[in-house]
């Protein structure tokens, strides 16, 4: 147990509100192995990005305790990375600038990382578009620059919260497979929230399905596809294994409607 | 190209509205015979400006510095104290009400006990100026540095930054176009309350010289005092503009008025 890098036990978070209380999580135990791919698949509400907020030190549980790297989390921890829902570049800022406020908030050398936010950004397609501004770009190049600004120091955790869900879904497909590319060349350990099943299942070493009300774990499925993965994994008969078996795990609880 | 032929047009359309406003002016004027410290003939006034013009300039200069003294004044302090009030909890509980109470007040009603204050030099103008400027930058500026989108704070947050670089880096940068609002309010205030200032403490100035003018009925200088004044608020006005425009290029409005994609 000593070796996850992230250790979640018993963990319940109870929002408490005027019209009554909302338990967001209850129960949830969870080991992320060094280097794993781990998708939180869940409908919209299920308390996913809660429980990605709480990993992150942003927010607190309300029971249960988790450890980064076997130390108890108190606000977040170091070597993290976070790429949130929408891209949140700052709009004064050029491209590079974006990405090498990852430099300037956490105390590093800009000088050293410079060279490498120029290096991640030409490996994410960006090249050209280091002194742009971000309302110059379109929304797939956003969020390309936002994964750069998360990945600038290299961090041992990546939080992503649905990176790609307001996407359109070529481009969605499209970093699927660069992030894919990215994690087999500098493995990390990634805790990725999502609602859509083939998105999890393309990315993830290990699925862990999430309902809601409260948000709980529903299963906890081992993503067995070689690396690295094409697109053309998706015409694979095993990866349709898989999205029907998630998929069943969700009509069984009637969040899906049987077709 | 067809963006500059459209400034070009509404600069064309506008000076001749104004050239036909005083000729007609000019011919009522004439035509009615009506009585120069009634209404002086646009002609008359130009005429006044041109062989007074040292006089006017002096009297610019004077309002200008008082002007932009308590403008630059008011920037600073604004900015000051609204990041003091944004910060501490203690300070906007404090400070909020008193605020809002203040503002409401007519400032220039202070005007008489800055002058038993401060005498009747610049000190005292500049303060009446100060007092009825600050208000739009500290509102302005603090609701600018408060409306920050909660996930760039998260995000600065999941960076462990500090208080100081939000504020600096986040913070700051997005209160600039509010700051910049306030200050196209602040500019036009500071030069009403450099002339309230002038009246009540005259000795200098084109609030100082409409006054006089009054006294002896010398109707044309005090349109002619006027007329300057309003060209100096236009061209503070639209200093603070071309400033905002150099400084802020992200501000949607300026965006959207450039053509600039956004997608």
């Amino acid at each position: 147990m000593g070796s996850a890098v992230i250790e979640i036990r018993d963990l319940s978070k109870l929002y408490a509100s005027s019209r009554g209380n909302v338990l967001a999580l209850s129960g949830i135990d969870l080991d992320i192995a060094p280097g794993e791919f781990v998708s939180i698949l869940g409908p919209s509400g299920c308390g996913k990005s809660t429980l990605l907020r709480c990993v992150a030190g942003l927010e607190r549980g309300t029971a249960g305790e988790i450890r980064v790297n076997g130390a108890p989390l108190d606000g977040p921890p170091d070597g993290l990375g976070v790429v949130f829902q929408r891209d949140i570049l700052l709009d004064w800022l050029t491209i590079i600038e974006n990405v090498m406020l990852t430099a300037h908030f956490k105390k590093l050398s800009v000088a050293d990382l410079k060279p490498r936010a120029l290096e991640l950004l030409h490996l994410f397609g960006l090249k050209g578009y280091e002194h742009r501004h971000p309302w110059e770009l379109s929304g797939g190049m956003r969020q390309r620059a936002a994964i750069c600004r998360a990945l600038l120091d290299d961090p041992k955790l990546l939080l992503m919260d649905e990176p790609f869900g307001a996407l359109d879904a070529m481009t969605r497909d499209d970093l699927n497979v660069e992030l894919q590319r990215i994690w087999s060349l500098s493995p990390k350990t990634v805790m990725f929230v999502t609602h859509s099943i083939p998105e999890a299942v393309f990315l993830s070493d290990r699925v862990m399905v999430m309902g809601r009300n409260p948000g709980r774990f529903l299963g906890d499925y081992r993503i067995d596809l070689p690396r690295p993965r094409t697109l053309s994994v998706r015409g694979l008969p095993e990866f349709n294994d898989y999205l029907v078996r998630l998929r069943e795990v969700f009509t069984s609880l009637g969040m899906m409607k049987k077709e | 190209m067809t963006r500059l032929l459209r400034e070009y047009e509404k600069v064309i359309t506008i000076i001749s509205v104004l050239i036909g406003s005083l000729l007609i002016w000019e011919i009522v004027v004439r035509v009615f015979s009506v009585r120069h410290f009634l209404l002086p003939a646009p002609s008359a006034i130009l005429a006044d400006i041109f062989k007074n013009w040292d006089v006017y300039l002096q009297n610019s200069v004077a309002t200008l510095e008082v002007t932009l003294t308590g403008f630059a004044l008011a920037v600073i302090f604004g900015v000051l104290f609204a990041v003091a009030i944004v910060h501490s909890r203690f300070l906007e509980h404090a400070f909020s009400t008193l605020l809002v109470s203040l503002n409401s007040l007519p400032k220039v009603a202070l005007a008489p006990l800055f002058v038993i204050w401060l005498g009747t030099g610049m000190a005292s103008k500049t303060m009446v100026a100060v007092t009825i400027a600050i208000f739009p930058i500290v509102i302005d500026t603090a609701l600018g540095l408060r409306s920050i989108d909660p996930d760039v704070l998260n995000m600065a947050n999941a960076m462990r930054a500090s208080r100081w670089q939000v504020l600096l880096r986040v913070r700051f940068p997005n209160a600039l176009p509010a700051l910049f609002a306030g200050m196209k309010v602040a500019i036009s205030l500071a030069l009403v309350g450099t002339i309230v200032g002038e009246f009540v403490a005259g000795n200098a100035g084109l609030g100082n010289a409409i006054l006089a003018a009054q006294a002896t009925f010398d109707t044309p200088q005090v349109f002619a005092s006027i007329i300057v004044l309003g060209l100096i608020g236009t061209v503070l006005f639209y200093v603070i503009d071309f400033l905002e425009r150099k400084l802020v290029p992200w501000h949607a409005s300026q965006r959207l008025s450039s053509g600039m994609a956004t997608a």
